[in-house]
């Protein structure tokens, strides 16, 4: 490299110019493949019109078959969100590169791999099929989901965390557990609440949709309301998930005000 | 010097690169009481030479004696079981951050409390009084129940210092424990520590950059220069001479 070369600030990245160029011309492409066009979202614009007038007013009449699904997809919800943060504590520890060996990383990435690879719609498809419908199918597999989502996360605080601390515990004599209590739980215990809460969050939502595919919950009755063309009583269903959502939000908020406020206090 | 050895450390050697060695045949005895300041420049090796001590860090040969084992050939729980009996004094002190200060004493402990005690803080009544005597002993009484972050530098070091001490330990070991300390901080740490080992009966081993601390609070000096012992003996012994021997040049002696 000459003088001259090596006095330029700011070096131009080819690669990642090629790469935004390749980007913006996917998806002119895409755009063209779809027919994505102006007049077919005004026809799509006219139909939505008729569909949402025909949604008001909302309509609760049938409220016995609303509460029970929103319940039984509670249930769904909170039952998988336990299990789920149960198995993926051990698990997440299991694939944390920073402290354990690659003969235990392996198994347990692989593991997560799998559990993050199909949506928690097609898990709950697999799930009907091998064991019935009903709601054990969506808790098994909102579990699966949830050990692939809080177990990822979880491994990646803990590959994160400070290992002088963890050294320290260490050179005490501790044995591995205490120095998995001491040395590196307290260092990921806020993220991991903010995990749980966030998949219990999540949960919620997704309770309200493996019901479409027979694994319990109230999407069964969303989905058979939507096929009857009985679009009042779908937007009293929908009305009453929204309500449902914004509950969890405010519970999650509360979980971490509850865990978390120690720390705040003394970060300030 | 004692002829009865808490440490003996004989033809210590470590390569973390092949053919690159940071220790070169290091051997040395330290007698069961006194203050040892292990000198030199960054970068060799002292802080790997305490690190081999407890096995921090892999020696790559050699033999290390303590309370008649050679800790290079444990593993597993016997050396654990001698690491319990080896305080560390870190840096930037390595509290865990987000224990309080009772916890982080109480890690002294972790050696001999099982898992699920340790983890529902079930420590035995003698461990918390004595971790309660020994924060008034470091000046930090009423801080029991604050987050280690919450502290001064100093403050954390006396945390250090009493989660050391906590362990009951028969060798203190310091790795530059005033570097991130103003002078006068510095001073009061060294001054504790010295006091503690005094009290205790704890010979100590201590990393430092600072020639004139060392030379005011160790009993022994030992000049580390490129991965070898260049120098060992009493702190009035150290010439200029000496110090130029250890750290190279002489521009920086006198200004």
């Amino acid at each position: 490299m000459n003088a001259a070369a090596a006095r330029i600030a700011f070096p131009p990245n080819w690669w990642a110019r090629a790469g935004w160029l390749l980007l913006a011309a996917y998806i002119v492409y895409a755009c063209s493949l779809l027919d994505f066009t102006w007049a077919r979202f005004m026809v799509g614009l006219d139909n939505g019109a008729r569909f949402i007038a025909r949604m008001f007013p909302p309509n609760f009449s049938r409220w016995e078959i609303l509460v029970k699904g929103l319940t039984e997809s509670i249930e769904i919800a909170v039952l998988a969100s336990a299990l789920g943060i149960l198995i993926s504590l051990p698990i997440g520890l299991f694939a944390a590169r920073n402290l354990m060996p690659v003969w235990v990383t392996w198994p347990a990435r692989m593991l997560i791999a799998l559990c993050r690879s199909f949506h928690p719609v097609i898990v709950a498809i697999v799930f009907v099929k091998a064991i019935g419908f009903g709601a054990l199918s969506g808790i098994a597999a909102l579990t699966v989901a949830s050990i692939g989502f809080i177990g990822k996360l979880f491994a990646e605080a803990i590959e994160e965390i400070s290992l002088k601390q963890v050294e320290a515990v260490r050179a005490t004599g501790a044995p591995f557990m205490n120095v998995i209590t001491y040395g590196v739980l307290p260092q990921v215990f806020g993220r991991f609440i903010g995990f749980a809460t966030y998949q219990l969050d999540s949960n919620l939502r997704n309770s309200t949709m493996v019901g479409i595919v027979g694994a319990g919950g109230i999407g069964g009755a969303l989905f058979a309301a939507f096929q009857r063309f009985d679009y009042d009583f779908v937007c009293a269903m929908l009305l009453s998930i929204i309500i449902l959502i914004f509950a969890g939000e405010l519970l999650a908020t509360r979980v971490r005000a509850v865990f978390l406020e120690r720390s705040r206090v003394n970060e300030e | 010097m004692d002829n009865s050895a808490a440490l003996s450390i004989r033809n210590l050697s470590k390569e973390y690169k092949r053919g690159k060695p940071v220790l070169r045949d290091i051997s040395l005895d330290f007698a069961t009481r006194g203050f040892t300041a292990v000198i030199g420049p960054s970068g060799t090796g002292k802080s790997t030479l305490i690190r081999c001590i407890n096995r921090l860090v892999e020696p790559t040969s050699g033999a290390v004696e303590f309370q008649g084992h050679d800790l290079v050939k444990l593993s597993g729980r016997a050396l654990r079981e001698a690491r319990r009996g080896i305080g560390m004094v870190f840096q930037e002190y390595n509290l865990v951050e987000r224990l309080t200060v009772m916890e982080n004493l109480l890690t002294g402990r972790l050696g001999y409390v099982a898992p699920l005690k340790a983890w529902l803080r079930r420590f035995p009544q003698a461990d918390i009084d004595e971790a309660f005597d020994l924060l008034d002993v470091v000046g930090l009484a009423g801080f029991a129940n604050q987050r280690a972050d919450s502290l001064s530098g100093g403050q954390r070091q006396r945390v250090g210092i009493a989660r050391a001490v906590m362990q009951h330990p028969k060798l203190l070991l310091a790795d530059e424990p005033t570097s991130s300390l103003d002078p006068k901080t510095s001073v009061e740490i060294m001054s504790l520590m010295r006091d503690l080992g005094t009290a205790k009966n704890i010979p100590i081993i201590v990393n430092m950059h600072d020639v004139e601390l060392a030379r005011r609070f160790a009993d022994r000096i030992i000049g580390m220069s490129e991965g070898r012992v260049v120098y060992d003996g009493a702190p009035g012994a150290l010439t200029d001479e000496n110090l130029k021997t250890i750290y190279g040049g002489k521009d920086w002696l006198h200004p």
